[in-house]
């Protein structure tokens, strides 16, 4: 009963190694944007609680204006959408590619945020910010989380595209792409729940 | 020897923890013990039957626990079974046990649920007696509504008749708590709570608030005097003679921070004043009725 | 203008903010002192290099482990202290006489205790017990994520020293351990002490959470060769639940806190009275929180006294897949209870009713855990040695605060008992005869493998002692107080009340407390004196089961020169005593292979990153908007250096580890 191990010459040994990393990174990465999942189950919770509290304040049906939300979300999906085609690239090894496509998105995400920055700053000036009411309390939270990820998101994509350029698709900076692509993805995903429960129903008085 | 010796100083000193402990209880109220009214006993009991029905799986548990410690100490004699680690009887055994425990805790706690639910009016051939209680920083209000009269800090009611407390606050969270009379529920703001009680014997009943609300939370105790229904008659025709009046500009004051309030009785309290606190906290315009209470 | 200047450079501080009562002055002294001293110390030893190099820079989950417990353990100190100034208020302060401080300075110190002994000194002893230990067990050279690891730390770090800061500059929150708002809100409390309870807990959380994330790939992708879910140490069993709620529950936490600061710096309208708020919100939340918190610290210390039960009584853990199944009834359940903790806010009978029996079911899991301790005793061969007191006692004091438990989870009892001493006295029973209790058996267990020598056994029986006296005399008067109807965090009471006696009996109680953890720190200290006479020279000190013991103590920096082998569920114990196959495999006896061994380097990028985050929590309690902003850059920019960093580990080649190996079991005199 002599134990056997094979013993994996060097350079296999390396490249099992290197697999085993890149998933358990990625494994990891999944498991925080399962905790991200929970934040904003959280705070589509208070929202769920709050958005009735209108205190004599506007509701969703006075302040949500849809196709300009409409707007937001093509951005949005779009920009969505060519991160896919970034992670398509990936596969092919096109560094080109993938820099112009991930540049595409990170312009198509500054569209999104600046979007929203100005839908907020013109509910500000109208007199109803956060202040107002717990309905807008819950409603600038929730949808300022979402953004605050998106501009997380951006200054990544900003690091990776400058990474990409200069040191090219090495393992590391491949994998990150790749978590920086599912935390894209994710944040679509959470905007489609946003758009629906909040500015959907919201502006329909549901 | 030592042994021995180790024994008989145990013994003295559980003997003396005993003779401590009576002298203790016989000259002090555990109150959740001692109630004196429906809803309070009720709820003694069903502690007491709790725990009576837990201590007979615990106090076997103890004993085995100590048994298996002592028996099977390294030097014994017994079996050494060093792989013995499963037996599918035993541990169907211990999943079912303390579940049938739990199921029959299960059934008591559903009826319980019902029967002591605080909002649950008290039958009685007398008609309720309500008050509305106000936590404020940090003092009680009480007010009487239909004799028209209101104190601070002090509480009176006719025995044998059931009373229905209003509850809201001014103030943090409080909570209203008679231990002998019955349990407590929250006194928040911009909502109302409902709890019903009721003595049956004469008494002073000591009072509090159960929940942290600031600096003078210690001082946010009262007492509960339980008088005849005569005497409180006759109590409540001098309180109306009281010289001060509980207006809207004296409530304003009286809502002021204070540590330790004296007690003192008002006269003609606003006939709207608990729901006119009460819609403070609410939307302008709103119902009262949507924000009553949590639930129900 | 001026005002303006100021505002802007220091925000809310000024030197009115220094507390001058002497007590507190007292506890600065000391609180600021220690370190002074400690510093002098190193600087006269020359050792702050030695200090950067070995510990604060360090990836080692060993290193870490110790750290934390070192944090937790002096934090223990400063909670204790809390502790005995309530006891000794409470005891003093009756009818004509107000104690020995101000109700506001009271409600400051049982926040400050509740606060601390929960997130720094049991989070802490946990964190610091599964770094230890948890990757050898599981027959690995470290955690998933090192550098994470590393990270958390510090935030756990920066979090406390938020909390301590208070007592210095300002004040701290005087509105219980959760701060329920409206008391948490401005308009009841517009000091900073509810500010620094939020950044300080927002801080450590977040470092938590990445506890938690990193511990759980650990334990799914970390194993050894062979080890399966099913053949894991039954700690790893816990670990893994215990995390999963922590990635499950912590999330909400951050939520709700960041909720509690918007309300209170940008004047949203979350939980205030008024405004559109609901204060019963935040309590929903925090408890949606606060409830698996509790069984995020006690399944780890179940954890633990399955491998000291099964240890100690030299026979198989009893029915280790009804313990695995009892883990995941109570993770599950642990989301479903909540709202037991209020009861009393008058929702329908209906909903109290399902929380109530929700909560009495957890109750059969953890009876099962218990029978099974029982029968890993029973046929054994049990060996009564300290960690096994700590079991002991845990059964004793557990049952009884569980029993309190399940009496409280029935509504109307509730009514009754709800925020009385007796609650109070409840999960005290919990968190220290569950959680503490097995944290010190814990690391009596460990504390050999990682010094080299075991504790004085004598010693550590006595702080036992007075640790079980005395917790019972401490603990069982509250339960009879609130009996009686004493309610928590009273600072004054009237003569009348008849509390009097009962409260200095408790008082007593923690005196003998106090001498029980002056017996440990003797233990500690006179182990280390007599050091060489319990050395241990085998590396197995306990006869012991799992991995952990199969290598030499004090445990080398890289775990395993060779990494482990397994085939069945105790592989120490089973290669020990052989059967049909040897259970572990840990290397050929007359040729080992040696292979590189790659392993993190140091860095100095964890420290910094919390450091920023301590800037910027420090900022947002005090409004100082520009260390607000420079701690949010700090923070991001360096997470962008760390993650551009690309040769992050080193190797360490076969020959060497061949040499360090055989010095290793040279010195030791263990046999491979």
């Amino acid at each position: 009963m002599e134990p056997i191990i094979a013993i994996p010459s060097a350079k296999s040994l390396k490249r099992q190694e290197k697999e085993e990393k890149n998933n358990k990174m990625l494994f990891g990465f999944w498991v925080y944007i399962m905790t991200d999942c929970v934040l904003f189950a959280s705070l589509f919770a208070t929202y769920a609680v709050l958005h009735n509290n209108v205190y004599n304040g506007p509701g969703g049906a006075q302040i949500f204006k849809l196709p300009y939300v409409l707007g937001e979300t093509l951005l949005l999906l779009t920009s969505s959408f060519s991160c896919g085609l970034a992670t398509i690239s990936l596969q092919n090894r096109s560094k080109r590619k993938v820099i112009s496509y991930f540049i595409l998105t990170f312009i198509l995400g500054l569209g999104f945020i600046v979007m929203e920055l100005n839908e907020f700053h013109n509910l500000v000036l109208a007199h109803e910010s956060w202040r107002r009411s717990g309905f807008l309390s819950a409603y600038f939270t929730l949808v300022g989380t979402h953004g605050l990820h998106v501009i997380v998101g951006l200054i990544w994509m900003a690091v990776m595209i400058t990474r990409v350029s200069i040191s090219g698709l090495t393992n590391n900076i491949v994998r990150r792409l790749k978590m920086l692509a599912i935390f894209w993805h994710f944040l679509d995903v959470i905007w489609i729940f946003i758009f629906t429960i909040v500015y959907l129903l919201g502006a329909l008085h549901l | 020897m030592k042994n021995k010796y180790k024994v008989s100083l145990i013994t003295l000193l559980l003997a003396l923890l005993g003779i401590l402990s009576y002298l203790y209880f016989s000259h002090h109220t555990v109150a959740i013990l001692q109630p004196r009214g429906p809803i309070a006993l009720q709820e003694r009991n069903l502690f007491l039957a709790a725990l009576g029905l837990m201590l007979i799986i615990v106090i076997p548990v103890f004993f085995l626990t100590f048994y298996t410690v002592s028996k099977y100490k390294v030097g014994h004699t017994g079996k050494y079974k060093p792989d013995f680690d499963h037996s599918r009887l035993l541990e169907i055994t211990w999943w079912i046990i303390p579940g049938i425990l739990i199921i029959v805790l299960s059934f008591m706690t559903w009826r319980a649920s019902y029967n002591l639910n605080p909002y649950k009016p008290i039958a009685s051939k007398y008609p309720s007696l309500d008050i509305e209680v106000v936590a404020l920083d940090w003092k009680w209000l009480f007010i009487y509504p239909r004799q028209g009269i209101a104190v601070v800090n002090h509480l009176v009611i006719p025995i044998n008749r059931p009373v229905t407390f209003f509850i809201t606050a001014e103030a943090p969270m409080n909570s209203l708590w008679i231990p002998q009379l019955s349990g407590q529920i929250y006194a928040m703001a911009g909502m109302s709570t409902e709890l019903n009680i009721m003595a049956t014997s004469k008494g002073n009943y000591y009072g509090s608030s159960a929940n942290l609300s600031g600096t003078g939370f210690a001082g946010m105790h009262f007492e509960t005097q339980a008088i005849t229904p005569a005497n409180f008659n006759n109590w409540v025709k001098q309180t109306k003679h009281s010289k001060l009046t509980l207006t809207y500009a004296t409530y304003n004051k009286l809502d002021k921070n204070s540590i330790n309030n004296p007690i003192s009785y008002y006269k003609d309290p606003e006939p709207n004043l608990y729901t006119w606190i009460i819609k403070k906290y609410m939307a302008p315009g709103a119902s009262l009725n949507s924000m009553t209470g949590m639930g129900m | 203008m001026i005002s303006y200047f100021a505002n802007f450079w220091i925000g809310k501080l000024s030197i009115h903010q220094v507390p001058t009562n002497p007590i507190t002055v007292g506890g600065i002294i000391i609180m600021v002192g220690l370190p002074l001293l400690i510093a002098a110390f190193l600087t006269y030893k020359k050792k702050w290099r030695w200090l950067y190099r070995e510990w604060l820079t360090t990836m080692d989950a060993k290193k870490i482990g110790i750290m934390y417990i070192i944090v937790a353990f002096l934090m223990l100190l400063r909670g204790g202290s809390d502790a005995a100034l309530i006891r000794v208020q409470q005891a003093t302060s009756v009818g004509s006489s107000h104690g020995i401080i101000s109700s506001s300075t009271f409600q400051q110190v049982f926040s400050a205790h509740g606060t601390i002994m929960i997130f720094f000194v049991a989070m802490g002893f946990m964190f610091g017990i599964i770094n230890l230990i948890l990757p050898v067990m599981l027959g690995s050279r470290d955690v998933a994520f090192p550098f994470m690891n590393s990270v958390s730390f510090w935030l756990f770090f920066g979090g406390m020293i938020l909390v301590n800061l208070s007592l210095i500059i300002g004040q701290f929150s005087n509105a219980g351990w959760l701060a329920y708002p409206p008391l948490s809100e401005l308009r009841y409390n517009p000091g900073v002490g509810i500010d620094y309870w939020i950044w300080s807990l927002q801080i450590a959380g977040i470092g938590s959470l990445m506890s938690g994330i990193n511990f759980i790939v650990t334990i799914l992708k970390h194993r050894c060769q062979g080890m399966t879910l099913m053949r894991m140490p039954m700690f790893a069993w816990s670990v893994l639940g215990s995390m999963s709620l922590v990635v499950f529950a912590f999330p909400i936490l951050t939520v709700t806190l960041a909720l509690l600061a918007l309300d209170r710096t940008i004047g949203t309208h979350f939980f205030t009275a008024g405004g559109g708020g609901n204060m019963m919100m935040y309590v929903n939340l925090i408890w949606a929180w606060g409830h698996p918190e509790v069984y995020i610290l006690v399944l780890p210390a179940f954890g633990i006294f399955s491998e000291v039960v099964s240890t100690f009584s030299q026979k198989r853990l009893f029915g280790y897949t009804s313990m695995v199944l009892a883990i995941w009834a109570i993770v599950l359940l642990s989301f479903t209870v909540w709202l037991h903790h209020f009861f009393t806010m008058g929702a329908g009978s209906n909903v109290n009713a399902f929380f109530g029996i929700m909560t009495m079911i957890i109750a059969v899991p953890t009876g099962v855990k218990l029978f099974n301790w029982i029968f890993t005793m029973y046929q054994g061969r049990i060996r009564l040695k300290n960690p096994m007191y700590w079991f002991l006692g845990f059964v004793v004091i557990f049952t009884i605060g569980g029993m309190a438990g399940v009496l409280m989870a029935i509504p109307p009892v509730d009514f009754q008992l709800h925020n009385s001493l007796f609650l109070v006295a409840h999960f005290h029973m919990m968190i220290v005869g569950g959680v503490l209790f097995g944290f010190f058996s814990g690391l009596l267990y460990w504390l050999p493998k990682i010094l080299g020598f075991r504790l004085n056994e004598r010693l550590g029986r006595y702080a036992f002692w007075c640790w079980i006296v005395g917790f019972l005399m401490a603990f069982v008067p509250l339960y009879i107080l609130g009996m009686m109807g004493a309610t928590r965090r009273l600072d004054h009471y009237q003569t009348s009340t008849g509390w009097h006696p009962l409260f200095v009996v408790a008082g007593i109680g923690v005196i003998i407390i106090a001498a029980g953890v002056a017996f440990q720190i003797l233990q500690i200290i006179y182990s280390l004196i007599t050091r060489h006479k319990l050395k241990d020279t085998t590396g197995d000190p306990w006869n012991g089961r799992t991995l952990e013991w199969s290598i030499p103590s004090p445990m080398p920096f890289y775990n395993f020169a060779i990494l482990p082998t397994v085939n069945s569920r105790d592989p120490w114990w089973a290669k020990k005593y052989p059967k049909e196959e040897p259970g572990l495999q840990i290397t050929n006896k007359e040729q080992p292979i040696y292979q590189d061994i790659v392993l993190p380097k140091n860095s100095s990028m964890g420290m910094l990153i919390a450091g920023f985050a301590f800037l910027f929590g420090f900022g947002a309690v005090w409004h100082i908007i520009w260390l607000v902003i420079a701690g949010l850059i700090g923070v991001i920019v360096s997470i962008i250096i760390r993650s551009t960093k690309e040769d992050t580990d080193y190797i360490i080649p076969a020959k060497e580890v061949e040499r360090l190996d055989k010095q290793y079991r040279l010195e030791q005199g263990v046999q491979s």
